[in-house]
């Protein structure tokens, strides 16, 4: 169980579709350290089924997956701390 | 001198438009030649073909153009050379494969040996129609499982371990048929709705998804005059060997039961699918 879960950055990719969400996603965690947390908005649908498995593959950690009920979510993700 | 054109399309001497032309159908299992092989059907094309080869549909590959006299001669030289002559007519046909899962990264079963073995097994049985098999090695079904006469795709069993997870909802939502839901520390598999497309195990952060290969197996699929999508019998087995035993099944059950030039399909359709899934639990029972 993640103890700390407070992300150091957010970014939102509501308003932005495939491959551009992931790009978005990406360039936001290049700009962490290792083994920092992101928060990140997502709608429902493919991004919501699709990009937890992504950053998965990529070596990051995701800590949780939050309804917000208005159609998105909140992905709350730790990067690698090899990247 | 008279031709006995159908002993020579059985072995794979497709009869051309053009007099004493012949496409010649190699034998090939999976999509897979070796490179030496590859020399030897380019030479053999410029030698007794018209310098070019033909891709078929199903992985395989023909040389059009071969003369009637050189018949012997070119089975000879593809021989000397490790490539044999396929098959056409009322039998067997070609066993196609993806990669699987020695190659390909979402590959969940060796389809390619899986491929070899049926091969092996079947290829060219004469049987009331032809007969088609197809492996692919995951649910994205590359090759098409459903649309072959006995087609088989790669899938997981699925099993929840609860004692890792911390119940991030990342499989539910990975879920794209709804067959997982979310309780009170708790997560709910509908094994109805679950297709074994292994998507929960491959999101989960935590690994509390197993997934275990397993083998699909569908029945009378046709993608020719007919289109009929394969149907499933049981449900997904571990058990490679099972795989094997239904499909002896399958092709006993045709040879009973099929007339003369009705594909598997239609059997089935006229003879009723109980039967066949009779036959083919007896044989999974054994
Ligand atoms: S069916 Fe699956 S294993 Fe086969 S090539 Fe496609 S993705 Fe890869
Ligand atoms: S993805 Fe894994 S950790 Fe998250 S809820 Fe599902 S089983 Fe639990
Ligand atoms: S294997 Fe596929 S269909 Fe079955 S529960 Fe997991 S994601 Fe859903």
């Amino acid at each position: 169980m993640p103890t700390d879960l407070e992300p150091v950055a957010t970014v939102d990719i509501t308003d932005c579709v495939c491959p551009m969400t992931f790009v978005k996603i990406k360039v936001a965690m290049d700009e962490l350290a290792g083994g920092a947390i992101l928060a990140v908005r997502l709608n429902d649908g493919e991004p919501v089924q699709n990009l937890p498995r992504s950053l998965k593959d990529e070596g990051h950690k995701v800590l949780r997956l939050l309804d917000n009920q208005d159609g998105t979510y909140g992905l709350l993700v730790k990067k690698s701390e090899e990247a | 001198m008279d031709v006995d054109y159908k002993a020579l399309k059985n072995g794979g001497f497709m009869r051309q438009k053009q007099k004493d032309r012949f496409s010649l159908r190699l034998k090939v299992v999976g999509g897979n030649l070796t490179a030496k092989q590859l020399m030897v059907i380019a030479t053999a094309a410029e030698n007794y073909g018209a310098g070019h080869v033909h891709l078929t549909s199903r992985q395989g590959v023909e040389i059009p153009f071969v003369k009637l006299e050189d018949v012997e001669n070119v089975k000879a030289f593809l021989a000397s050379g490790g490539v044999s002559t396929g098959v056409c007519g009322a039998r067997v046909r070609t066993v196609t494969a993806c990669q699987g899962s020695d190659i390909c990264p979402s590959g969940c079963v060796d389809a390619l040996s899986l491929a070899q073995d049926i091969s092996q097994r079947y290829f060219g049985r004469t049987l009331p129609h032809k007969f088609k098999f197809g492996v692919t090695g995951c649910l994205n079904n590359c090759l098409k499982a459903e649309e072959n006469d006995l087609g088989v795709k790669g899938g997981y069993l699925i099993d929840w371990d609860s004692s890792d997870c911390f119940f991030c909802g990342v499989c539910v939502k990975a879920c794209r048929v709804g067959a997982l839901s979310r309780g009170q520390r708790q997560i709910y598999l509908d094994r109805q709705k679950c297709v074994n497309c292994g998507r929960c195990v491959k999101a989960c952060p935590t690994n509390s998804w197993r997934g275990r290969p397993g083998y699909l197996v569908s029945f009378g699929g046709s993608f020719g005059n007919r289109i009929a999508q394969g149907r499933p019998i049981f449900a997904i087995t571990e058990d490679r060997e099972a795989v094997l035993k239904a499909a002896d099944a399958a092709l006993d059950f045709f040879t009973a039961h099929g007339q003369a030039g009705e594909r598997f399909r239609t059997t089935i359709d006229r003879v009723g699918w109980e039967p066949l899934t009779k036959a083919v639990e007896a044989a999974l029972a054994n």
